[in-house]
Parts: C-alpha cells; sequence; structure tokens
C-alpha cells in the first residue's frame, strides 16, 4: 500500500509509541490522511470533493441523531414532533434546517465529485474498486435521503413513499406483493414511517463503513490526478498532511460559506410548500415531485410513455431508471480508453458537455409537471443519455486519437509554473 | 516565529474557535424545551382537602404531595427539638405565610428517588407518621423531615405560594 | 461481450424512448393539449413589500399584533393554528399578564375532563396550552362548513408557493367571474356555494370572501383598518405562526457567515503558505 517513499510514521513521544504498539491507530490515520500518504501534487479543486462528502455526511449523521433525540415515528405525531423540534426545542430549527439542506448538499459535493470521476477517468484500472464502492455509496444514499424525506410525514412524504414503493408495483407477478411488503400495509402507514426510521437511521453507518472501504481502495492505487499520468517517483507527489489538509481546509470554509447561506437565508428554497401540510391519505397534492436530487431519474422514469409489446411503460420506465444508475457500474468496461483525462481526449470532452447539459435538462424535466412539451424534451434526453454511456462511450474510446500526454506530473506543473522562477507564484494549483 | 507559521497556527486556532462554537447549540438542544419549561408551574385547588388527608398531584413530571395536616400532626412535628434532626428545620420553615397546615412537599426520596408511601389513603406513613419510603426504609415525619432510614434530606418544598384562601401556585 | 450487451440494451432504451417520442409528438401535433381554464386564468401571487423581506429584515412587531387582532376576530372562527401556544404571543411583544389574559378570554376553551364526573368538559386556556381548535374534529369541520375544511394555518405560509404574499393576494382576490371566462370555458362556471378567486389554485374556494368591509376590525394603535391593510397584516402574522425563528435564523446566519468569511480567508493564506515551495520550479 502507497509508494516506498512514502514518510514513515515514528512516534517520538514515549506514550504515542505505547499506543503505536498496541494498537496502530494513528498510524492507520497517518498513512491514510496524514504525512504517510502521498498524493500527486497536480490535483485541482474538483479533488476536494470527496473529503467535502465525508463532513457532509458527519454533519447528516450529528444533526440526525440529534433530530432522533425528537422525533415520534408515529404517523399521528410525526408532523407534530418535527414541528415542535423547529419551535420548541432549543436550536432545534437549526438541526432541522441543517439536515435538511445537509442532505442537499451531501448530494451536490457527491455530484461534483462523481462527475469528476467521470471528466478524469477515475473509474479507470487501477481504480475500479473504488469508482464500484463509490457507486454503492451513492445508492445507499439514494435510499437513505428517500426514507428520510418520509419521516417527516407531510404530503410530499406521504405521496412520494407512495409513489416510490408504487414502482415495485410494475414488476410482474411479484410486484404488488413486494409493494405491500415494503409497506407494511396496503399504504404508507405508521408500520412504514416505523420501519422507514429505523433503516433511516441505520444506513448512514453502513454508509460510512463503505466509506472506509472506498479510501482502503483507493489507497492501493493512489490518488488519480487530473492528466491521468501515473506518479512515477517521489517528485510528482506531496505528503497529503500539510498540503492537501491545507487545501482541503479552505475547501471546506468555500463549502460551509455556501451551506450557512443556504441554511440561515433560504432553507426551504430546495424544500417543497407541500411537505409543510400533513400527510392526508385522502388528498393528492397537484404536483408531486421527489427532492432535485432524484429529479434527472425520475424524468427518466416518465420518460417511457409507450408499452413495448407485451412490456407495459410502466415496467419500462422503472427498469430504465435503475438501468441509469446500474449501467454506471460496468463503466470502467465500457470506456476502453488508456487514456484517463477528459482534458487529453478531444472527441470524448465534448460529449462529455453534451453529457452534463443533457442531465441539467433531465432534471429540469423531473421537477416540472408531467406535461409536454417536457415529457417529449425528456424522453429526447433520456434517449440521449442511454446513448451516451451504452453506444458513444464505447465507440469513442475505440476510434478517438487522444492528445499528446505530458511525460510526467512534474513536467505537466512546470509547464504550467515554470515561467514563474524564482518568485513565489501567488496562484493556487490548479 | 515566521509569518508563515503564524499565519497557518491562527487557521488551526479560528477553525478550533468555530469548532467550540457549533458544540454550544449540539449541547443546548438537550436542555429542557420551551414546552416543557412552560408546564414549569401547577395549580392547586386546596378546597377539597380534609385534614388528616393528602393529594398526589404532579409538578414538574414528578409526584406533589400536598398534605392537610391535622393539629396533632402539627404539635407532633413542633415537639421535636429541630437542632437533633438530620437534616435540621422546623415545620413553620417549611410551610408558607404561618399556614402550618398546608404541607407541600416532592414525593420524591431524596435517597435515590423513589416516591414514599404515606399520600394515599391507607398506606404506610412509617413509624413517625408521616412518610414512608419502601424502596430502602426512609421514614419521614408529619412534617416528612427524614428521621430514619438512608435519605440524607428531608423531602424537598418546592417554591410555592397561596393565590387565594384555597388554591396554591407551585413553581 | 460486456460492450455488445451494453449497445444492445443501449439502442433498446434509445431506440424505444425515440419512438415514445415520436408517438408523443405526433399527438401534440396533430390534438394540442388544449389550456386548461387554470392555466389561462390563475395569477401568481400579488406583489407586495414586508417589513421581514430581503436576508435581512425583522418582523414589525406592531404589524403582527394588528394581524392577530385579525385572526382572533376572523379568521379563528373556522381555522385552527394548533402548532402555536398561547405562550408564544410574548414574541409579539405582549407580557405575562397580557398573554394570560388573552388566553383566558379566547372564544373557544380548551378540552379538558370534568374532575368530578369524568365526562368530557372545557376550561380556560392557560398560556401553555395551544390554540383551541374551533371544531372537534375534520367531521364536525366539515359539517359546519359545506363539507370544505378549514385548514390549520400555524404554517399556510411556508405551505404554499411565495405564502406571505399569496395569503395577502387570496383575502383580497375575490372577484366576480370574468365573463371571458365563461366565455372560453362555459363549463367552468363557479359552482354553488363556491367563490371565484383567480389566486387560488382551481380557482374556486369554499371560503367566502373573509375581509369584505373596511374597519371590519378596529385596531388600538390608530391605523386604519383598510381591507387591504387587515390582508397584510394577517398574511405578516401567519408569517411569523409559520416561522416563528426567522429573526434568531438571521442574527445566527450573519454570525455564522462573517466568521466563516474571515477563517476561510486564513485557511486560503495558510493553503498558500504551505503551497509557496510547490509553486517555484524546481
Amino acid at each position: 500500500m502507497s509508494f516506498p517513499w512514502a514518510e514513515h510514521y515514528a512516534p517520538k513521544h514515549p506514550l504515542m509509541q505505547w499506543v503505536d504498539e498496541k494498537l496502530p491507530l494513528p498510524r492507520l490515520v497517518y498513512n491514510a490522511i496524514g504525512a504517510g500518504y502521498p498524493v500527486p501534487r497536480n490535483l485541482n479543486y474538483f479533488w476536494n470533493f470527496g473529503v467535502l462528502a465525508g463532513v457532509a455526511l458527519v454533519i447528516q449523521i450529528v444533526t440526525g441523531v440529534i433530530m432522533a433525540m425528537h422525533y415520534g415515528a408515529n404517523d399521528l405525531v410525526a408532523f407534530s414532533t418535527v414541528e415542535q423540534t423547529m419551535r420548541d426545542v432549543n436550536a432545534g430549527w437549526l438541526m432541522r434546517y441543517a439536515h435538511a439542506n445537509g442532505a442537499s448538499f451531501f448530494f451536490i459535493v457527491v455530484y461534483l465529485h462523481i462527475f469528476r470521476g467521470l471528466f478524469f477517468g477515475s473509474y479507470k484500472a487501477p481504480r475500479e474498486m473504488v469508482w464500484l464502492l463509490g457507486l454503492v455509496i451513492f445508492l445507499l444514499m439514494m435510499a437513505t435521503a428517500f426514507m428520510g424525506y418520509v419521516l417527516p410525514w407531510g404530503q410530499m412524504s406521504y405521496w412520494g413513499a407512495k409513489v416510490i414503493t408504487g414502482l415495485f408495483g410494475a414488476i410482474p407477478v411479484v410486484g404488488e406483493p413486494i409493494q405491500t411488503w415494503l409497506l407494511g400495509g396496503f399504504a404508507p402507514g405508521n408500520a412504514s414511517l416505523n420501519r422507514f426510521f429505523s433503516l433511516h437511521f441505520l444506513l448512514p453507518f453502513v454508509i460510512a463503513g463503505v466509506i472506509i472501504l472506498h479510501i482502503w481502495a483507493l489507497h492501493i492505487p493512489g490518488s488519480s490526478n487530473p492528466t491521468g499520468v501515473e506518479v512515477q517517483g517521489p517528485q510528482d507527489t506531496v505528503p497529503f498532511h500539510p498540503y492537501y489538509t491545507a487545501k482541503d481546509g479552505f475547501g471546506l470554509g468555500v463549502f460551509l460559506i455556501c451551506f450557512a447561506t443556504m441554511l440561515f437565508f433560504a432553507p426551504n428554497f430546495l424544500g417543497h410548500p407541500d411537505n409543510y401540510i400533513e400527510a392526508n391519505p385522502l388528498s393528492t397534492p397537484a404536483h408531486i415531485v421527489p427532492e432535485w436530487y432524484f429529479w434527472p431519474f425520475y424524468a427518466i422514469l416518465r420518460a417511457f410513455t409507450v408499452d413495448f409489446f407485451f412490456v407495459p411503460a410502466k415496467l419500462l420506465g422503472v427498469l430504465a431508471m435503475f438501468a441509469s444508475i446500474l449501467l454506471l457500474f460496468f463503466l470502467p468496461w465500457l470506456d476502453t480508453s488508456p487514456v484517463r483525462s477528459g482534458h487529453y481526449r478531444p472527441v470524448f470532452k465534448k460529449f462529455f458537455i453534451i453529457l452534463l447539459i443533457d442531465v441539467a435538462i433531465l432534471g429540469y424535466c423531473g421537477g416540472a409537471p408531467a406535461e409536454e412539451p417536457y415529457v417529449m424534451i425528456s424522453q429526447i434526453a433520456a434517449a440521449y443519455y442511454f446513448a451516451h454511456f451504452l453506444i458513444v462511450l464505447p465507440l469513442i474510446s475505440r476510434f478517438e486519437k487522444p492528445l499528446p500526454l505530458p511525460g510526467s506530473i512534474t513536467e505537466s506543473v512546470l509547464a504550467k509554473y515554470g515561467k514563474a522562477d524564482g518568485e513565489i507564484a501567488a496562484v493556487p494549483a490548479e | 516565529m515566521r509569518r508563515r507559521d503564524f499565519i497557518n497556527i491562527a487557521a488551526v486556532g479560528f477553525a478550533g474557535v468555530g469548532a467550540v462554537a457549533v458544540v454550544v447549540p449540539l449541547i443546548d438542544q438537550m436542555n429542557p424545551s420551551a414546552d416543557v419549561l412552560a408546564l414549569a408551574s401547577t395549580e392547586v385547588d386546596l378546597s377539597a382537602i380534609q385534614p388528616g388527608q393528602a393529594i398526589k398531584t404532579t409538578f414538574r413530571a414528578q409526584p406533589l404531595f400536598v398534605r392537610h395536616l391535622t393539629d396533632k400532626e402539627i404539635a407532633e412535628a413542633d415537639k421535636v427539638d429541630a437542632s437533633t434532626l438530620r437534616d435540621p428545620q422546623t415545620l413553620e420553615e417549611r410551610t408558607v405565610g404561618g399556614k402550618k397546615q398546608w404541607l407541600v412537599t416532592m414525593g420524591v426520596c431524596t435517597h435515590l428517588g423513589c416516591v414514599p408511601l404515606g399520600a394515599g389513603e391507607g398506606e404506610n406513613r412509617g413509624e413517625y407518621g408521616g412518610y414512608f419510603c419502601p424502596c430502602h426504609g426512609s421514614s419521614y415525619d408529619t412534617a416528612a423531615r427524614i428521621r430514619k432510614g438512608p435519605a440524607p434530606k428531608n423531602l424537598e418544598v418546592p417554591k410555592f405560594s397561596f393565590t387565594s384562601d384555597t388554591a396554591i401556585l407551585v413553581g | 461481450m460486456v460492450r455488445i450487451g451494453a449497445f444492445l440494451v443501449g439502442l433498446f432504451f434509445a431506440g424505444w424512448l425515440f419512438v415514445s417520442f415520436l408517438v408523443g409528438a405526433y399527438s401534440y401535433v396533430t390534438e394540442p393539449p388544449a389550456k386548461t381554464v387554470e392555466q389561462a386564468f390563475h395569477l401568481p401571487p400579488k406583489h407586495v413589500a414586508f417589513s421581514f423581506d430581503g436576508p435581512f429584515g425583522k418582523y414589525d412587531k406592531q404589524q403582527l399584533q394588528r394581524g392577530f387582532q385579525v385572526f382572533k376576530e376572523v379568521c379563528s372562527a373556522c381555522h385552527s393554528l394548533k402548532f402555536v401556544a398561547f405562550r408564544d404571543l410574548e414574541a409579539l411583544g405582549y407580557n405575562e399578564a397580557e398573554v394570560k389574559a388573552i388566553a383566558k378570554q379566547w372564544a373557544i376553551k380548551t378540552p379538558s375532563v370534568d374532575p368530578a364526573t369524568g365526562e368530557a368538559s372545557t376550561r380556560e386556556p392557560v398560556p401553555a396550552d395551544y390554540f383551541p381548535k374551533p371544531f372537534a374534529n375534520n367531521v364536525a369541520a366539515a359539517a359546519a362548513n359545506n363539507n370544505a375544511i378549514p385548514p390549520d394555518l400555524s404554517l399556510m405560509t411556508k405551505a404554499r408557493h411565495h405564502g406571505t404574499a399569496y395569503v395577502y393576494s387570496l383575502i383580497t382576490g375575490y372577484q366576480n367571474q370574468p365573463a371571458a371566462l365563461l366565455k372560453q370555458f362555459p363549463d367552468a362556471k363557479t359552482p354553488e356555494g363556491l367563490h371565484y378567486n383567480p389566486y387560488f389554485a382551481n380557482l374556486n374556494l369554499a371560503m367566502a370572501p373573509p375581509l369584505t368591509a373596511d374597519g371590519q376590525v378596529t385596531y388600538g394603535d390608530g391605523t386604519k383598518p383598510t381591507v387591504d391593510q387587515m390582508a397584510q397584516d394577517v398574511a405578516a402574522f401567519l408569517t411569523w405562526t409559520a416561522e416563528p425563528k426567522l429573526e434568531n435564523r438571521r442574527k445566527a446566519g450573519l454570525a455564522t457567515l462573517l466568521f466563516l468569511l474571515i477563517a476561510t480567508g486564513l485557511a486560503y493564506m495558510s493553503y498558500q503558505n504551505i503551497w509557496a515551495d510547490k509553486k517555484k520550479a524546481a
């Protein structure tokens, strides 16, 4: 694990030596995120989002455990205990808004982290396992977020639970029994609320566990970098601490500024007003939408409007929605180009930009009502989404002629900063 | 100290201050919430309590004993030399406004917090005729002072006042 | 193998989506979706300015008190306010004794149990009580209101898009159904017992206009009680009931942001310092 020139943990204080002998935890941390982990010296700001995602998880767990202290997982009181928390508990409004907006910010940083990986080819050998574990984390996050959104037991909670569990009803024969089993009833009710609460509390800790595996898998080949050229020697790396702890500290500050602005000045901007109405099984909101981070997938789900012979459109939509995420698991074997970074892949780069726009369009359509022209737009956008990963990407990697790669990481850094000879460059590492 | 070290220390120090500031609300949220505090006072109607009787009600979610002492019980309590007691207090000091017949105490044994017997009809009042805690055998007298057993203090008298001749406000 | 499978799956999904698109586009062109009456006549909330607008706005306590008075004298006959307690009114500038008096004199009593008989009874509310509901349950509420249950108002301004302006617009937005509407949508005549209001999602509202005449409420502070003023005041009051911690939130936010800006500035300088020698040509 790690490069031969990594610094070795050598505690000086006798107490630390004693601890290291009995339980080498400080050594583990030192080698994982300390000076003992050599990291390419040319990482740009996109490499901040992994650490930020970890911070977001911590924010969610801390505020979530606190919310659970004041929450009653019962359909009769769930809505009012959340309101009580907002009104009467000391700093309760802060905890609630931090948890609700924290979920959004967790997804924002994770999406940036994923797109970073997509552009810079971080999923390619030898880092396939890092990518696969990341996708597992992403799936767990989606499940956790969905169940958490049910807990306040507002109208969107209730109808979201109904619609999403209804997806399973699309599966032939076993669909309806599965839906009933998931809900513990024929519609969302107390049983559903209790199991969602239990699982919503459990899953974040499972996520934390998979994150450890994710980081472990990362440390075997070491971090990727914006050139995609592998590390060749000590001159290409810097120790994680203090170089990247300092950079992550700055990134964390910027992240917290964005988070605090949202949390304190527009806490309901990303939410939906209908969730301030208590769940009512007898009245459906005019326009059911999930939280924004599910919108692209929701658009894919709704894009299927025509039955394919004996396969109903609803089932196709469900299959496509799951496929749209599952296909990412095959990405390391779909994109066979030996060049990692999108910077040196002119054709890939163009299609990557189209993909970004495409996902944004899908997101917009997913949040819009299920009316024309949004459905037609999402059909085209969803078609491109599948075509991009399953058809375009394998073809590009076969026929594209990549640009010449720099000889090494150091060479690329010197090309950028070489002119600043002798004086301290005031530009951050890009 | 070099300038670069100073800036690094300042940055880390600032982050530390921020982390401590964040902990404050995280701890404060466990304090009683506004709705709990709003119920921090209790009104008790005394008109139906006959001499020799006691009622159990609740104050801050704990049992509250309101006892109408008989003249005999008052005399028994006054007879004792307070200075000889484990927790020296006279009945006078443990009642309000000269109305010595109204003994208002928490129903929480000062030993480990059990509810003593003696407020309910026919319950064991212990050998001093006040209250008796069945958990570890603490006996309280007719002024609810600890006389025997492991409890270190008299039953607590909460802050209360008479709102009329027949009503009190506790808390 | 993986790539051939992927190609086929991709071809299937993309192809079938394209077919779906063509089917949808064909029907869109041949029979374009007709505009619904809501799409044609529903209006977004009016623009109206409040003291708590913007990131640093604060509640105007005088206005909240006036709004509370409107709620008390007009809205509370039908609408509950179940997440607000009398004790919360201290935030409007009432002192403890005033809050106690407001609770004691509240027209609707708090349900309780008769201590002598154990039967259902009522008692005067105390400050710790939440505002009692005007109807014992939804069935009673529906029966008394032509089958429309008056919604709880505690969170109303957060439960609608642009809630404060929505409440104001709804209250002041009643009007006769436009002739143009009936001409275009002859079937959309407002049903008996409902009231036309373009700010309501489906245009026809069960609630009769609650504020009908200037001076319906007599303000203690000398403000002229026009319908417009009363509607603004009650909208402001309901903003407070939905978000009572608004001022604390903004104050805390300002302090947090100031701190974070300085901390982030320091972090940036520290980052530059640490990296200084790595940016030089080797």
